[in-house]
C-alpha cells in the first residue's frame, strides 16, 4: 500500500486487534497467558508482530486463568488471559470464579463470533457475557470498535480497584478487524456509578481504637484483604501489632501479611487452623477483623462463633459487612488506608492500656500453644507428609521462595507447616477450592519472577487436573518444582468419608497412578522419587538445585489425616486435636477391603 | 479420631432462620445499558432472593438512567445484604430502600401504585354490574364491544387484587398488571 491517499494521518486510527494490544500496553501489561482459536486470530496476529508483550502459550484455557491468577497474586499487578470464543471462554469459567472468590484482579479478553452471527448458534459460539456474568465483577460485549479502548481501560480499573476481581471483555471478530479510534487511558474517571470507597470513616476508626484500648482479651483476625491492599498494608499491620501487642491470626488467604516468626503469631485459624488461634477467637472480648470475610471454614458453627466478643470489621466491600456475622463497628475502606488511620489514632491515645490488662490473656494463649496442635507422630520408615513439608521449609529457607498449592490435605499441611514471612509468597485457591490451581499458578509466578524458586505443593490427585501445563513450563523454560505429597488417595475426600460416611471410601482411591518420574521425563522435565525419610533431604536439595521443571514424587504415609480439625457444624472450642485422633482410631476407621488397597 | 462419634451430616452448618421476613420496596437507579436488568435479576436468582414485583423503565433519558422498582421479601439482615449486593453491580448508581426511608420519615410506607388492564366478557345484567363496580373503583373503560369491556384501574396492589377478585364471577378472562411504581412521600428526592 504505497498509495499516499491510503495513509492515515491520525495515529489513533487502527484496527480493533491493534487497539487491544495498545490498550494492554498502556495498562502496563508485559505478559499474557492464552490459547489461540478462530475468533481471536486477528489479536494473535498482532501479538506476532510486536515485542513488548510476551505471550505464554498454555495447554488449556483453565491453565491460562490460574497462571494469570498466580502472576497477579505474586506481583500485585493485574493478570491477563486471552481465550477464543465458545470452548475457550467456557474453559475460562473456573479460574474466573476462583478469582472472584479470592479477589484476584484478572482481565480476560475473549474472542467472539462476528457481530452479525451472534445468536445464530454459529461455530464456537456461546453467550460468553451471559455465562460469565455471575463469575465476574463485571463484563462487556464490545459492539463498536470505537468503544473498545475505553472498555479495556475501564476493565483494568474495575479489576484492580475496590475489592479486586475478574472481568471479561468479549470482542467479536469483526470488531477486531474493524478500524476505529484509539482513546487513551483517561486521567479522570467518567463512570460515576462505580466509585469504591477507600477511606474509612474516621469516627468509626476512633471508636474501634477506643474499643481496642479497653480490650482484655483482644485478637486480630486478618485475611487476604491485607495482601490485596499492597505491601504498605502488611507493613502497617506489623506496626499495629507492635504498638498494641495484640495476638494475631490469619485466614488461609492472608498468610504472610504478618510474619510467622513474629512473637504475636498464633498460626492460621479455621477448620484446620491452630488450637490457640481458634480458642482465642472463641474466647476473645474484642475481635478486629482486617480484610477477611467470616467464611464458613473460619467461623464453624455460626451461633457459637466468638459469642462474647465485640467485633470490628475492616473491609473494602460493603456487602461483606454483616453478611455472615453481625459486627459492632464496621469500617468500609481500603485496609492500608484504614490501618494508617488506626495506627495514628492509637499513637494519639491519651493513655495506652497497661500491659497487665492483657497479661492473663497471654497466659491463656501460652497454655493453648503448649497443646502443640500441629504435632504428629513421626516415623523412621515412611515419610510423614508433615515431616516432608517441614524439611521442604527448612531446606528452602535461604532461597527466594514462592509457594503455590493445589487443594486438599497437602494444602492444609502446607498452610500449617510452611511459615510465611512476607506477603505475596503464598498462592492457593481458598474460596473456590479449585484442584488443579497450583501448577498453572506456579507457572504464572515463575513468569513474573524468573529467578525465584517456585514450588507447587501438590497432591497426587490434584496435580493430574492440570498436568498438561508441563508442556507450557518446558516450552517457556520455567523451572517450576512440583512437590507431590503422594498418598495415593484424594486425601481430604477420604478424610471426610472416614468422618461422615462410615469409612466407605467411595472413589477416593487413586487407581492407575501414573509413574510421575516417567511422566516428567516424557515431557522433558526432571522426575524425582523418594519414599525413605533418610533420603528426603538429599532429594529435596537435588530438586532445588535443578534449573529445570521437576516433578518430585514424594511417597508419604497413605493414611495420615489432617488435624487439628473443627468438624463442620461444630464451634471453635470443639476442635478435634491430633492426640485425640489416635492411630488406632484411624486404623479402625479403615475396613479390610480398604487395607488391601494400601 | 472419634470419627464415629461425629454426628455432623454436612460440610456446612445451616443456622435456623429466626428473624421474621418483611416485604420491602427498593428503588434502584441504573445506567441504561444492555444487560443491566439481567445483572439485577441474576443477582436475585443467583443468591436465592425473592422478587414479588419488578418494574423497569428509562426515567432520565439524557443521563441514560433507568429506574428499577423491586418489591422483595426477606429478614432485615437479608434485605440489608440485598441492598449491599445491588450496590456492588457496576452499572448500579444508587439503591434506596423506600420502606426503610418511609420509616425514617415517620411514615407507614412509601406510595406504591400499580396499573392493571382487565378484560371482562359478558352480556345483560352482568355488563351493567361490571360497569357499576368499575365506577365504584374508579376504573376507566378503555375498550368495549357489545360482548366485552377492557377496564383500566390504578391503585395500590390490594385494591387491584380486590377488583380482580370481584370481576371474576362477572366474566373476567384476562388481566395484565404493571407491577409497582413507588416513591417516598414528602419534598425530598431520591
Amino acid at each position: 500500500m504505497t498509495d499516499s491517499s491510503n495513509q492515515q494521518p491520525d495515529s489513533n486510527r487502527m484496527t480493533g486487534a491493534e487497539i487491544v494490544l495498545k490498550a494492554l500496553k498502556d495498562n502496563g501489561v508485559e505478559h499474557i497467558f492464552g490459547y489461540p482459536g478462530g475468533a481471536v486470530l486477528p489479536i494473535y496476529d498482532e501479538i506476532f508482530q510486536q515485542e513488548d508483550i510476551q505471550h505464554i502459550l498454555v495447554r488449556h484455557e483453565q491453565g491460562a486463568g490460574h497462571a494469570a491468577e498466580g502472576y497477579a497474586r505474586s506481583t500485585g499487578k493485574v493478570g491477563v488471559m486471552l481465550v477464543t470464543s465458545g470452548p475457550g471462554a467456557t474453559n475460562a469459567v473456573t479460574p474466573l470464579q476462583d478469582a472472584l472468590m479470592d479477589s484476584v484482579p484478572l482481565v480476560c479478553i475473549s474472542g467472539q463470533v462476528p457481530t452479525s452471527l451472534i445468536g445464530s448458534d454459529a461455530f464456537q459460539e456461546c453467550d460468553t457475557v451471559g455465562i460469565t456474568r455471575p463469575c465476574t465483577k463485571h463484563n462487556w460485549l464490545v459492539k463498536d470498535v470505537n468503544e473498545l479502548a475505553g472498555i479495556i481501560h475501564e476493565a483494568f480499573r474495575i479489576a484492580q480497584t475496590g475489592r479486586p476481581g475478574p472481568v471479561v471483555v468479549d470482542v467479536p471478530k469483526d470488531i477486531q478487524f474493524a478500524t476505529g479510534t484509539y482513546t487513551p487511558k483517561p486521567e479522570t474517571v467518567a463512570n460515576v456509578s462505580y466509585q469504591p470507597k477507600v477511606q474509612g470513616d474516621i469516627n468509626a476508626i476512633q471508636a474501634a481504637v477506643e474499643l481496642m484500648a479497653s480490650a482484655r482479651r483482644p485478637i486480630l483476625y486478618t485475611g487476604g484483604g491485607v495482601i490485596n491492599s499492597g505491601p504498605e498494608a502488611s507493613r502497617l499491620l506489623r506496626e499495629l501489632v507492635d504498638l498494641t501487642d495484640f495476638p494475631i491470626t490469619s485466614t488461609l488467604m492472608g498468610l504472610g501479611a504478618y510474619p510467622a516468626s513474629g512473637k504475636n503469631w498464633l498460626g492460621m485459624l479455621g477448620m484446620h487452623g491452630s488450637y490457640e488461634a481458634n480458642i482465642a477467637m472463641h474466647d476473645c472480648d474484642v475481635m478486629i477483623c482486617v480484610g477477611a470475610r467470616f467464611d464458613d471454614r473460619i467461623t464453624g458453627r455460626l451461633n457459637a462463633f466468638s459469642p462474647n466478643s465485640r467485633k470490628v470489621h475492616i473491609d473494602i466491600d460493603p456487602s461483606s459487612i454483616n453478611k455472615n456475622v453481625h459486627v459492632d463497628i464496621p469500617i468500609v475502606g481500603d485496609v492500608a488506608k484504614v490501618l494508617s488511620d488506626m495506627v495514628r489514632l492509637w499513637r494519639a491515645l491519651p493513655s495506652k492500656p497497661a500491659k497487665a490488662q492483657t497479661e492473663e490473656w497471654w497466659q491463656n494463649i501460652a497454655r493453648w500453644r503448649a497443646r502443640k496442635s500441629f504435632s504428629y507422630k513421626n516415623s523412621n520408615d515412611v515419610i510423614m507428609p508433615q515431616y516432608a513439608l517441614q524439611r521442604l521449609h527448612e531446606l528452602t529457607k535461604g532461597h527466594n521462595t514462592y509457594i503455590t498449592t493445589e487443594v486438599g490435605q497437602h494444602q492444609m499441611w502446607a498452610a500449617q507447616f510452611l511459615d510465611f514471612e512476607e506477603p505475596n509468597r503464598w498462592m492457593t485457591s481458598g474460596g473456590l477450592g479449585t484442584m488443579g490451581y497450583g501448577f498453572p499458578a506456579a507457572i504464572g509466578v515463575q513468569v513474573a519472577h524468573p529467578d525465584a524458586l517456585v514450588i507447587d505443593v501438590a497432591g497426587d490427585a490434584s496435580i493430574q487436573m492440570c498436568i498438561q501445563e508441563m508442556s507450557c513450563a518446558i516450552q517457556h523454560n520455567l523451572p517450576v518444582k512440583i512437590f507431590i505429597l503422594n498418598n495415593q488417595y484424594m486425601g481430604m475426600v477420604r478424610q471426610w468419608q472416614q468422618l461422615l460416611h462410615g469409612n466407605r471410601l467411595s472413589n477416593s482411591y487413586t487407581e492407575a497412578m501414573p509413574d510421575f518420574v516417567k511422566l516428567a521425563e516424557a515431557y522433558g522435565a526432571v522426575g524425582l522419587y523418594c519414599d525413605d525419610p533418610k533420603e528426603l533431604d538429599g532429594k529435596i536439595e537435588e530438586m532445588i538445585a535443578v534449573k529445570r521443571p521437576v516433578i518430585f514424587d514424594c511417597r508419604v504415609a497413605n493414611l495420615a489425616n489432617c488435624f487439628p480439625m473443627i468438624p463442620s457444624g461444630k464451634a471453635h472450642n470443639e476442635m478435634l486435636l491430633p492426640d485425640e485422633a489416635t492411630d488406632e482410631a484411624v486404623a479402625n476407621a479403615i475396613d479390610a477391603k480398604g487395607r488391601q488397597l494400601v | 479420631m472419634n470419627a464415629h462419634q461425629q454426628p455432623t451430616g454436612s460440610a456446612y452448618f445451616i443456622a435456623p432462620e429466626t428473624a421474621k421476613a418483611e416485604s420491602h420496596t427498593l428503588s434502584v437507579l441504573v445506567a441504561n445499558e444492555p444487560g443491566v436488568l439481567a445483572r439485577v435479576i441474576g443477582l436475585f436468582s443467583g443468591r436465592g432472593y425473592n422478587i414479588e414485583s419488578l418494574t423497569v423503565s428509562e426515567t432520565e433519558h439524557e443521563a441514560h438512567l433507568s429506574r428499577i422498582t423491586i418489591v422483595t421479601r426477606g429478614t432485615p439482615t437479608v434485605l440489608e445484604q440485598i441492598k449491599a449486593q445491588l450496590e456492588r453491580i457496576v452499572p448500579v448508581h444508587r439503591v434506596v430502600d423506600l420502606s426503610v426511608r418511609a420509616k425514617d420519615l415517620g411514615q407507614e410506607r412509601p406510595i406504591e401504585r400499580e396499573v392493571a388492564l382487565v378484560k371482562v366478557v359478558g352480556t345483560g345484567d352482568r355488563r351493567a354490574e361490571t360497569l357499576r363496580l368499575a365506577d365504584a373503583f374508579h376504573a376507566k373503560v378503555v375498550d368495549a364491544t357489545v360482548e366485552h369491556f377492557i377496564l383500566e384501574i390504578t391503585g395500590k396492589s390490594s385494591k387491584i387484587d380486590q377488583f380482580v377478585a370481584i370481576m371474576k364471577p362477572l366474566g373476567l378472562i384476562e388481566v395484565c398488571r404493571t407491577g409497582i411504581a413507588a416513591m417516598n412521600r414528602g419534598p425530598q428526592g431520591m
